[in-house]
């Protein structure tokens, strides 16, 4: 987000020009792309309010092309931005303009899918639902569902952390990955484990899984497979407040159902998804709830014949359950395209990403209300409820003199109320380019100060995606704005200017 | 009973002189692993007295508490609200405490249906080398901000910081679980765990103990009685004991001061022909091996299987106990080891040697 980046296209330094010459000997022609035309693609990721050219961009086919152009920009001292897909939504692959934007989409082999073992290894450049594809002729699939899912690629996943609306119950990225192999900045490949279920020494797949492309680039991953379920089955319940709705997600998860999937709409999300697909969401509702169960035929069966009661009793004006698998894909169809559902309400929408400990539900969505009313800009609000992450999408016009400083300014706000009560800046988008102020808000210096002690112990320079994902101190220092602990200022008792 | 209390600033001053003096120290929580790990020497640095629950909310599915906590006294407070920690932490003894159990990242029975120790930490304080107090991760299912500095802890051994406060998810208990027993060899038990585990069954338990399979199943009631009528077995009468008896390794298997091998593997890897007896759990993923063959042979086996191998009691700990690594993978540890404690005080050589 933000002042819009200034796009710089500097004179070629030294470096540069040494580097391209040395990957034009590496590489095949078409692999590279130099013409402004050719790069302008690669300019931005799904978070398109920023923009930059990045100075070339690779397209290797295989491991050692990558090793290759690791070690020529290291060599030149050159940075390197990994992009997969470029669906993420925090500017983490923006590219450097004066470095090479590596782009992984040509490694996008699936190299075995092992039903035996329930497995699947693949290049990272595989779309996320191509894993389920192949997996499905075995009743297998892999778990994790970004709304994104037909284009994202693992890679990207994997280096985002990525969720899904089903991963209350079966997980993130991180809990669905067994195995990845990963080129250091010096171009060394190391192997992280493989089909068994835990790795000797230090957890790298946990610390390499959501790392932003910082640590190396991710040029194979394993991940789980789960059997299909026998029969998944949705519930979907309208109230006339969305605190009603946020009491009876507690109360549906203290009742011990962990639900494949719980999600909630607020009434302009459920509008705005109701105008695009036609699903048939009860328009007049405050919010509603899809709360998914899945497992055997009979669990499925008394469970949502449980659930549907818990929500009468508290209070939902409707519950409806889908008859049939149709049904039950039209009213997910409606929650999956939120996003571009509200993104025709305006020219521009801003997704936001906070994670918040569910009890504080109806205050952060008041809250939010309150700062839209405040920057005159609307909200719409749609959240995994199961574990409280929330995707407030803030409308705005982007060639509108000040929309965009105030959508940041707003989106801003909106994300330190999130650590205000308790919770955090990002939940599965990353931090990117765009929440990089707020970090200085969420951690304190000393823990800034380890995350970049951490980095360089695998990027002593610098190379791999930098000024992404965790703030200097100096950057801190200008953004002005301090960490918050547990809603505390430290030192409480000097006085504030 | 012993009071809660708040020492960090006590821990944080000893880490802190140890560091200006180079003193080693040795993280001690309640000594329940003190057999896990290479033998290490230091000054005692006792985690025990910093304990109590800060926080449980079972809508929320997290609770948070100081790392000297018994596992005891965390389990009860989950029971209470009919919770429980799904990976199933092994105590190895009525002193063990939170903070050890998450520094080794022991799992049990449920582990490759419900997640491992690492799948469960939500967030950690902890103190560096430096002795500067950390908070990583938080109270919320889903965190992404920064590098995962919380779950780089789970199973480092108190290697790269000492692990202060701890949040966790926690999960509902089942409604109900039935143990069930079948009669098989190990090849065969390999097989059969493999199989189900491809299919939609509420297994949450796979063990092949002497010549006997024994499965459990959790879930509803509705549930249970629909796989019991699929998988056949014979219904087992204290599932809860035996699970519980093989977790805390006191079966016969267990005794004896034969050294006892852990293999990670493949779980469909094929019965494994190294001389020994075996124990098989984790539906064929983890593989008990008591035994004197030599730590290479035993290395190499579980490495061309896909997996790795830790020497997990007795036989020799000073020697290395857990799976050599390649070397590019060492000298990253060694550098990750430095970025968190550039003095190497934190139970130093614990790990591997030189970490
Ligand atoms: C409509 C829409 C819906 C979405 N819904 C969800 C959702 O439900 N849940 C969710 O979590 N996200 C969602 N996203 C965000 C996005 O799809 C995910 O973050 C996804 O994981 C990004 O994958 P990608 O391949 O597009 O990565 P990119 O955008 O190309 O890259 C993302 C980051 O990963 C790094 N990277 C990529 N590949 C590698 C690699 N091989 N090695 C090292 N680093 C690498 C990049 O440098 C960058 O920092 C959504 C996005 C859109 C546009």
């Amino acid at each position: 987000m933000g002042t819009p980046l200034q796009e710089r296209t500097p004179a070629p330094h030294g470096n540069q020009a040494a580097l391209l010459a040395a990957l034009r000997a590496l590489l095949p022609r078409e692999a590279l792309l130099v013409s402004e035309e050719d790069k302008r693609p690669y300019e931005c990721d799904g978070l398109s309010a920023y923009r930059r050219l990045p100075g070339l961009v690779a397209l290797p086919e295989n491991i050692e092309q990558v090793r290759q152009i690791l070690r020529a920009c290291r060599e030149h001292g050159v940075p390197v931005v990994t992009r997969g897909a470029g669906t993420g939504l925090s500017g983490g692959a923006l590219p450097h303009p004066e470095g090479v934007l590596l782009s992984l989409s040509k490694l996008a082999r699936i190299l075995e899918i092992d039903p035996v073992n329930r497995t699947a290894t693949v290049e990272p450049g595989v779309r996320n639902l191509a894993i389920s594809e192949a997996a499905a002729p075995h009743g297998l699939y892999y778990a994790p569902d970004p709304s994104s899912q037909i284009a994202c690629s693992i890679g990207g996943n994997v280096a985002e952390n990525a969720g899904g609306v089903h991963c209350l119950k079966y997980g993130l990225t991180v809990h669905n990955v067994v195995g990845l192999k990963f080129l250091t900045v010096d171009g060394e490949l190391i192997t992280l484990g493989g089909k068994a279920l835990d790795i000797p020494g230090y957890d790298l797949l946990a610390l390499l899984t959501g790392s932003e492309g910082m640590l190396g680039v991710i040029v194979e991953v394993t991940v789980k497979l789960l059997p299909k379920p026998e029969r998944a089955q949705v519930v979907l319940a309208a109230f006339d407040s969305v605190e009603k709705a946020g009491d009876a997600v507690a109360v549906i998860i203290a009742s011990g159902f962990i639900p494949g999937g719980l999600e909630m709409m607020d009434n302009p999300a459920i509008r705005a998804a109701e105008d695009y697909v036609k699903v048939g969401y009860p328009v007049e509702a405050a919010a509603i709830l899809l709360c998914e169960l899945d497992g055997t035929d009979v669990e499925v069966s008394d469970g949502i014949a449980r659930v549907r009661e818990l929500l009468l009793n508290q209070g939902a004006t409707e519950v409806r359950t889908a008859k049939d698998e149709a049904e039950r894909l039209r009213m997910w169809a409606g929650r999956k395209s939120a996003f571009p559902a509200v993104g025709r309400l305006a020219p521009d929408y801003y997704c936001m990403d906070g994670t918040i400990p569910r009890k504080h539900l109806a205050t952060v969505l008041r809250r939010i209300g309150e700062l839209s009313r405040e920057h005159g800009l609307p909200v719409a609000n749609v959240f995994h409820a199961g574990d409280g992450n929330l995707h407030p999408l803030i409308l705005y016009d982007a060639n509108k003199p000040g929309d965009l400083e105030r959508t940041e300014e707003l989106g801003g706000r909106i994300l330190e109320l999130c650590v205000e009560v308790g919770g955090t800046i990002t939940g599965e988008h990353g931090v990117g380019m765009e929440k990089i102020n707020q970090m200085c808000v969420q951690f304190a210096q000393e823990e800034l100060t380890q995350f970049h002690a951490l980095r360089h112990a695998f990027d002593p320079d610098d190379i791999l995606n930098p000024g992404k994902a965790v703030p200097t101190l100096a950057r801190c220092a200008e953004f002005g704005r301090m960490h918050v602990h547990g809603g505390k200022l430290p030192f409480p008792d000097l006085e504030r200017f | 009973m012993t009071r809660d209390a708040d020492i960090g600033t006590e821990l944080q001053e000893t880490v802190r002189t140890a560091t200006a003096r180079g003193t080693a120290l040795h993280i001690r929580g309640g000594g329940t692993k003190d057999f896990y790990g290479r033998q290490i020497n230091g000054q005692a640095l006792d985690v025990g007295k910093h304990r109590g629950i800060l926080a449980h909310e079972p809508t929320e599915l997290v609770i948070t508490a100081r790392a000297g906590t018994p596992l005891a006294e965390i389990e009860t407070a989950l029971a209470e609200k009919n919770q429980m920690l799904a990976f199933e932490p092994p105590a190895f003894g009525p002193s063990a405490t939170l903070g050890g159990t998450i520094a080794c990242g022991f799992s049990g029975p449920r582990r490759p249906w419900s997640g491992s120790a690492r799948d469960f930490v939500l967030g950690a304080k902890i103190l560096n080398g430096h002795g500067e107090i950390l908070r990583f991760g938080g109270q919320v299912m889903k965190n992404v901000a920064g590098f995962d500095v919380s779950r780089l802890m789970v199973g480092a051994l108190g290697t790269l910081g000492v692990l202060l406060d701890i949040s966790l998810k926690v999960l509902p208990r089942p409604e109900a679980e039935q143990t069930l027993a079948f009669a098989l060899p190990p090849d065969r038990a390999i097989a059969a765990m493999n199989e189900w585990s491809r299919q939609p069954l509420p297994l949450s338990a796979a063990a092949h103990v002497g010549d006997t399979l024994y499965i459990r199943i959790s879930g509803a009631g509705s549930a249970l009685r629909a796989a019991r009528a699929r998988l056949g077995g014979e219904p087992v009468e204290k599932g809860d004991e035996l699970w519980r008896e093989l977790n805390e390794q006191q079966r016969q298997f267990f005794e004896g001061r034969q050294p006892l091998w852990r293999l990670s593997v493949p779980p469909a890897t094929p019965h494994m022909a190294l001389p020994g007896k075996w124990l098989i759990d984790w539906g064929g993923a983890q593989r008990w091996l008591k035994t004197d063959a030599p730590a290479t042979d035993i290395q190499r086996a579980a490495e061309t299987a896909g997996g790795h191998a830790t020497l997990f009691r007795g036989g020799d700990r000073n020697a290395e106990v857990f799976h050599p690594l390649p070397q590019p993978l060492a000298a990253l540890h060694r550098r990750l080891k430095q970025s968190f404690d550039p003095a190497g005080i934190l139970n130093p050589g614990r790990l591997y040697a030189g970490l």
